[in-house]
């Protein structure tokens, strides 16, 4: 039963970085290219380290605390580096398609 | 059961590594470069916790760890040399 949650979870997480890392590929321009890994990412990674978790409790030396250390650690970093990449593609002005929203509440400096 | 997921999920993970890498040689802007980099340090970090399901040990955490630490870090350094020309004014 065990060996069944920790598959689902592992391949949740497999599967969530894989579509983060294909939406960098495939998005048409920058502001849309950094929702693919910030979301997905963090998602694939607190699922993997989930599994991980319940993995050393269950066959290995018990649960330990470094795992939700490096989760939290990850949740609270990926929202920064976004912001500060964000901050430096408007600083850059980077080129963007149309239909891509919320350029009108760019200030001008 | 569980060994053939592990293989399945690093073979995920390695797919993912090379489209990064695509998207950090050939990305036009270096805000792209940047952001293929940071998911690069997140995916090695889902790299190594695999690799230390996969050897039965959770001796790898550190690593994992003190990568995520560099990870952030670096990239926040890099975005403040693209905005101010300079990483400590």
């Amino acid at each position: 039963m065990m060996e069944w949650v920790i598959s689902i979870l592992l391949l949740l997480g497999g599967s969530l970085i894989l579509v983060g890392s294909i939406g960098l590929v495939k998005m048409p321009d920058f502001f849309m290219r950094l929702h693919g890994p910030t979301k997905a990412t963090t998602l694939g990674m607190a699922c993997l380290l989930f599994a991980a978790m319940a993995y050393y409790g269950f066959y290995g030396e018990g649960v330990s605390v470094k795992e939700i250390l490096i989760s939290m650690f990850l949740l609270i970093t990926a929202p920064i580096s976004g912001y500060m990449l964000i901050k430096s593609a408007i600083h850059h002005r980077l080129d963007s398609i149309e239909s891509t929203r919320g350029k009108d509440n760019i200030e001008e400096d | 059961m569980l060994e053939t997921v592990i293989l399945i999920v690093f073979a995920m993970i390695g797919v993912s590594l090379l489209l990064n890498l695509w998207r950090l040689v050939v990305g036009p802007s270096i805000p792209d470069r940047i952001l293929a980099l940071d998911t690069m340090y997140i995916n090695t970090i889902a790299l190594i916790v695999l690799y230390g399901m996969n050897m039965g040990t959770s001796l790898y955490f550190e690593a994992a760890l003190l990568i995520a630490l560099l990870g952030f870090v670096s990239t926040v350094a890099v975005c403040k040399y693209l905005l101010r020309g300079d990483i400590i004014e």
